[in-house]
Order: C-alpha cells, then structure tokens, then sequence
C-alpha cells in the first residue's frame, strides 16, 4: 500500500466519476427497449419502485463497503470484505468484484471501440450515400458477421485497439487527472450531445426532413400506460432488472470509487445524487432519442419488431441522413459520441477496482499494474472479438456481465444488513451524511432490498418460457413440469433448445463447443482470481487486528 | 399524445428533474474538498 493514498480531487468530480460509471450504453439502447416491451408508461411505475426500493439502497450499501474498506488501505472488494468480515471466506465473496469488472471490460471495450469507429465513418461521411439496407450490412461488415463462427475484422480490431490503449492511458495517469478529469470532461459532453439529440427529436414533425409520422408518436408509445401490466412479474422482474443493470451495482466499482474516501466523507448525498443523475441521463434523455427519432421515419409497427441494441448502429445513422449534409454529420458524432462517453466512464470504472487490487494487495507499481491489466484485458477480449459470431461475447455478457453481478449484490447486501450488522451498517451509512437518511431505508435495507434481489435471481434461475409465470405455474399444478425458457440461468446450463450439443461435426467444432469453452475461461478467470485473493491474503492479519491497530 | 401518456411522462420527468437538481445543487453548495478534514 502507498503511504500516500490517492483521493478524489474534488466532490464534483467524485459524483460524475461515480455518475459516469452507472450511465452506459445501456441508458440508451437498453431502457428504451424495456420500457416499449414492459407496458409502456406503466413500466416506468415499477421502476421507479424499483430504483427507491433496491438501486438507492444498494448504491448506499456499497459506497459503505467501499469506504470502510478505504480506511484499512483496502480499493478492491477481496480486500473490502476482509476489512468488514468477521470470517476467512469474505474476502472470497469479494473476489466477484475483480471477476465482473475484468471480463466484463474484456467485451465492454469492444462495444465501445463500436462507437469510437461509427464517430469516425460518421465524420467522414461514410453512411452519406448508402441505402438503409447498406448501413445494416455496413454493421454486419464491421463485426465480420458474415465470416462464420471464426471472425476477424481489421476496423474492429483497430479501433478495438485504439480504445484499449486510451482507457489503459487514463488509467494510468492516476485517480484525479486519469478518471475524475475523464468524467469532468465526459459527462458534461455527454449530457450536451443528449440534449441536442433530444431536442431535435421532439421536435421532428411529419413531412419534415423526410418524417413520415410526428416524434411525438414514438414518446406517446413509450409513455401511454398499460396499467394492466402491473400484474405481470414479467415487468416488475424487467423493471428490477434494469435498475439493477443500469446502477452498475454488484460490480465492484462503486467500492472502489468510495475507498478513496475519508472516512467522514459523506456517502449518503453522493450515492443518492449519483444515483439521480443516472435517471436523468436514463429515463429523460435515453427515453427521447432513439424511439422517438425511429417512430418518425420508421413506425411503430417497425419499431416494436426491431427495438434492441443494435438499432442504434444499424439503424440510426441512417435516420440521420435524412437531416441533410451538416447535420446529419454533427446528429451522428453526437450519437456515437454520447455512447462512447457512456462507455468509457464506465469501463474507466471497470479498470480502477482491478488496478487498486493489484497495486493494494501486491504492492505493484500503477504503470506496471496497467500493463498487467493491459495484458490480461487482451486476453480475455480475443475470444468476444474473434468468437462474436460464435457466441463467445455474448456469454461474457450473460454470466459476467448479468448473472455474476446478481449473485454478488445478493451476497454483499445479506453480510452487509444480516452479518455485519445492520447497526454498524447504518452507522457507516451515516457517518458524516449530508443528507438525512430516512429511517424507513435500515429496514428496507434488511428486509426489503434482498427480497428484491432474491426475486430478480430467481426470476434468472427459473425464467418461465416468454417470462409467462402464471401459464408456468399451471403447468407445474397440473403435472406438466416448469417450462423453462432457453435463455434462463438453468436453460443455459443445459443449452436448452440446441437440438445437437456435440462439440464436434465432421471435425468442425461447433457452436455449443465455443460456448462451453467460453464458460471454461471464464470459470478458469475466477479461479486464478479467487488464488490470487488467496495469495495476496494469506500472511495479511485479519480483520480484527486491524481494528486493533488503529 | 395520449392524456394519459402526457402525464405519466411530464410526471415522471417532473420528478427526475426536481430530485437531480435538488441533490446536485446541494453537493455544489457543500464543495468541501473530500481531502479536508
């Protein structure tokens, strides 16, 4: 550990670094499509029940781990752990937050350099004289989607590159000049370009620039409730869900953004203001670009088939084209822009949790922790670059970068609220609050938050077949077993649906042999991470000596 | 725009805006550096 620890420069800087870290591309892609899929308007009540009821009170639970562990010299969770855990094995739990910020940054990188590459085609005017079908080829072209299972694209790579070094770059110059200057400069770029999208689609009328239909039809879709989906668990696990995903909790990265905290630092407004600005960014700008803009031109018999992910690069820029030369340039820097601003600030955030654990439990140097972390990130990446089209990335992002961040929030929040302690809990919550925090949020955080939790969990474990419960639980009663649906945890597990699970056709390997490789690695990454924590531990003294020592 | 759309939109945007801007102006008015003791 360094005798001189690092420490955010200012408090502005700490909230939009832990605010740029929870805003992703998920804010613009992921909401939007939730939200028209889940009722509508109606969506957004169980959401925000959600937010209240889970996302605050974990965001308060995890800054509190985050400092504690601060105070013993600790910035990654094994260590946070340790410092909190009245038992060896804590520190195992914590190993989950090295394991999610490493692979997830692995395939996270790659989204990112997407963007970075569309900013540059978008300035040089690439999708200029290109049919709507030539710009979702063009996508296709960039992944290298049409070369099989085993795929290399030279701009991918090259971009992919490009990011990489520009994260592993900022990281290296420190805390204060590498990730709070990145998100003071980040941030603000990014809630401008959003606000400008935003304007421009709200106010994009039928017959203008080549709209058919007036935006507002695509805010009225989005927002009209469909009260009677209230009673669907598909929503309110949804509605969960995406909280939980766009918080960025059960990551680890929270922890360490709070470690470089004093201890009576407050923890209470900063959590809840991050927080807050995450909905900002989240429900009013991401809520008013893509389905709004799409409604235009494309309908909204269009937009609920296609609305997803890739909508933003197979689609958008082609939308913007009809805004004529200049703008149609600015309208896609901006877009692409915004996304690699979301995307950076928070693979920043993925990156400083397993540099601190490098530098804190083995007393490396940062240069040479972000060469390690260089080192380790290509690694793990060529599978998502190299296998996309194999499936490699997306089971990165189904057991890094969704299961693996449940399992961990479910975790922390019971030793936080049930074996630590629920009163020293409240007290490091507390400590140096510069907001009050109602009382109601100690038993909502022992009783209410893990429910939650637990229900999103089992929700992953056991989803029914189309997230139908009730059609499933009938067929359970009447003899007929639970339906499970192919992409719930159990599902995965048993690759449901495949009809052929060999590894080996003809010689060939297959696909279900990329996936269960993938599942291998990354099995194998948490165990070499789980002896790492084992190594770097083993002479360290526990928990209560250090309370002694202090 | 349905009614119904509307307000459950400027409802919800309502209270985003309120509460962001309420936290934020607050952590502007306690700029205290998180080195000071």
């Amino acid at each position: 550990m360094s005798n001189q620890p690092e420490r955010w420069g200012s408090r502005v800087g700490l909230v939009l670094a832990v605010a740029g870290n929870a805003v992703g591309l998920g804010n613009f892609l992921r909401f939007p499509a939730q939200a028209v899929q889940n009722g509508g308007g109606a969506f957004i009540i169980p959401y925000l029940v959600s937010f209240v009821l889970m996302g605050i009170p974990l965001l308060w639970i995890e800054w509190a781990i985050g400092r504690h562990g601060g105070r013993f010299g600790h910035h990654s969770t094994p260590g946070a752990m340790h410092a909190m855990g009245k038992h060896w094995w804590w520190k195992y739990i914590g190993v989950f937050g090295i394991f999610t910020n490493l692979t997830v940054a692995a395939y996270y990188a790659y989204i990112e350099s997407w963007t970075l590459g569309y900013v540059w085609y978008s300035l040089i005017g690439t999708f200029a004289d290109k049919t709507p079908q030539g710009v979702s080829d063009f996508f296709s072209w960039y992944l290298g989607s049409d070369q099989g299972l085993i795929s290399f694209s030279g701009p991918a790579v090259v971009f992919f590159l490009i990011t990489l070094c520009l994260n592993l770059w900022i990281l290296s110059r420190g805390l204060q000049k590498g990730v709070e200057l990145a998100s003071k400069i980040g941030m603000p770029i990014l809630v401008i370009f959003g606000v400008f999208l935003t304007i421009r689609s709200l106010t994009l009328d039928a017959g203008e620039q080549g709209a058919v239909f007036d935006a507002m039809m695509g805010l009225n879709f989005l927002w009209t409730p469909q009260f009677d989906s209230l009673a669907n668990p598909k929503v309110w696990l949804a509605a969960a869900g995406q909280i939980f995903f766009t918080l960025s909790v059960g990551m680890g990265s929270i922890h360490c953004y709070a470690s470089y905290l004093r201890e009576k630092d407050d923890i209470a407004l900063n959590a809840a203001t991050a927080g807050w600005m995450n909905e900002f960014v989240e429900v009013i700008l991401g809520g008013s670009i893509i389905v709004p803009i799409a409604a235009a031109y494309l309908g909204l018999d269009w937009l609920s088939a296609h609305v997803g992910f890739e909508m933003g690069f197979r689609t958008m820029p082609t939308l913007f084209q009809q805004w004529g030369t200049v703008l149609s340039v600015f309208a896609g820097v901006a877009w692409f822009g915004l996304l690699f601003f979301a995307g950076i600030t928070s693979s920043l955030a993925m990156g400083q949790p397993v540099l601190a654990f490098m530098q804190d439990e083995f007393r490396m140097p940062r240069n040479r922790a972000v060469v390690v972390f260089g080192i380790i990130l290509v690694m793990l990446s060529l599978p998502c670059v190299i296998l996309y089209n194999g499936g490699a990335f997306n089971e990165f992002d189904y057991w890094a970068g969704t299961f693996s961040l449940v399992v961990f929030a479910l975790a922390e929040v019971i030793l936080f609220a049930w074996v630590f302690g629920m009163k020293k809990g409240w007290e490091e919550i507390t400590r140096g609050a510069d907001l009050k925090v109602p009382q109601v949020f100690k038993y909502v955080m022992q009783y209410v938050t893990p429910v939650f939790l637990l229900a999103v969990f089992v929700g992953a474990l056991i989803k029914p077949v189309a997230g139908d419960w009730g059609a499933a639980f009938a067929s359970l009663f009447s003899g007929h077993g639970w339906p499970l649906e192919a992409d719930s945890v159990i599902g995965m597990v048993l690759h449901l649906g495949v009809q052929d699970t060999s590894w080996f056709v003809n010689g060939e390997p297959t696909q279900v042999f990329i996936l269960d490789m993938t599942r291998i690695l990354l099995l194998a990454t948490f165990v070499a991470i789980a002896l790492a924590v084992w190594a770097a531990f083993r002479n360290k003294p526990s928990r209560m000596y250090l309370e002694d020592a202090r | 725009m349905s009614t119904a759309g509307l307000i459950t939109m400027l409802c919800t945007w309502t209270v985003v805006l309120f509460m962001v801007s309420r936290l934020f102006v607050r952590v502007l008015r306690t700029p205290a550096d998180p080195n000071d003791d």
